[in-house]
């Protein structure tokens, strides 16, 4: 327990760091809808707007994007069993 | 430090510091309002034989239902999980239309695509609805047929189940951003040529789209060996393997 909180507290502190926070200034590895698309968009006359159902706020963008992760995992592991473990049982029964 | 210890620690970091993931298809706004519309009409027919087939395909094999929700769940988690690119600086999508296109048919594939987009633009701020069309007519139908073509033409010139899939997944990831570069081109080249304007566009997405498409070759190949050791059934009622193989 020990252990558990000072690794946390050094996160923290880490955290809290300088060089973390200049590294926030500057967003690293962006997608290339911003170096590319909206780069070449604005270059060309067209800005990309918000979104009609804008869903970018504080965390909740990020939750939506952890729930459709685990919602597709989900569907894909299910599906799987169902063609890899259950439709290989069938399929050897019929062979 | 010991295992215990590192683990609260970087569960610590990443807690401390989410970061929301940015959208890779065209963004919203981007398409004037008629070049919107003329995506949408181009892209519908594809959608509605796309509907037509998977509901012949269901009549006729069951088994096919769950094989479209592994690669329909599949395209919607690939076209949204932003991948770093080292080399690049910068991240990514792979497409995941080649892969479904193979077992699903191109047509199939491209309502996929279509609901994963549809999905991504209502709730993860990711592309757009009026952009939709655009987005799937890029990933949904030159993504999906480029990749089917790209195997089918590997199996043609007898390369290995592994190496088609390689095809498959490279071409449907370039072509994907082949068709959002023409996209953008034909609609924002303005007074500059639009073959200049092309150029520019697809030759921005290289550096990051190159490395990627040979992961998502990768993985398509893998996914395809690994469905030809476990269910080889399935590759030959697709008419992609031989009895021999």
């Amino acid at each position: 327990m020990k252990r558990l909180v000072l690794a946390g507290l050094f996160g923290l502190l880490l955290c809290a760091s300088p060089a973390f926070a200049q590294e926030e200034e500057k967003p690293k590895w962006p997608g290339v809808d911003e170096t590319v698309v909206e780069k070449y968009a604005k270059d060309l006359g067209r800005e990309a707007r918000d979104p009609y159902i804008n869903t970018d706020q504080g965390d909740l963008l990020l939750f939506l994007f952890a729930l459709a992760g685990g919602i597709g995992g989900f569907i894909m592991g299910y599906c799987w069993h169902k063609v890899f473990v259950a439709g290989k049982k069938d399929a050897e029964r019929r062979d | 430090m010991r295992f215990s210890a590192l683990l609260p620690t970087l569960l610590g970091l990443m807690l401390l510091s989410p970061r929301p993931a940015l959208a890779m298809h065209i963004s919203e706004g981007i398409l004037p309002p008629g070049w919107a519309a003329f995506w949408f009409v181009l892209a519908a027919p594809f959608v509605a034989w796309g509907v037509r087939q998977i509901t012949r395909r269901k009549n006729v094999d069951p088994a096919y239902i769950p094989l479209l929700g592994i690669f329909g769940a599949a395209v919607f988690v690939f076209s949204c999980f932003p991948i770093p690119v080292p080399v690049a600086g910068s991240t990514a999508h792979p497409a995941g239309t080649g892969m479904s296109a193979i077992f699903l048919g191109p047509f199939a594939s491209v309502v996929v695509a279509f609901i994963s987009l549809l999905l991504q633009a209502l709730f993860l701020a990711h592309g757009g609805l009026t952009t939709l069309g655009g987005n799937t007519f890029s990933m949904g139908i030159m993504g999906s047929f480029s990749g089917y073509g790209a195997f089918r033409l590997g199996r043609m010139l007898r390369l290995n189940l592994f190496w088609s899939g390689f095809l498959a997944g490279v071409a449907a990831d370039l072509v994907t951003y082949f068709g959002t570069s023409f996209e953008m081109a034909l609609a924002l080249h303005g007074t500059r040529p639009f073959s200049l304007v092309l150029g520019q566009i697809y030759l921005a997405f290289m550096p990051t789209q190159v490395p990627l498409s040979l992961l998502e070759g990768v993985v398509t190949g893998g996914i395809i060996v690994y469905v030809q050791k476990h269910r080889p059934d399935i590759l030959r009622k697709l008419k992609v393997m031989g009895v021999k193989e």
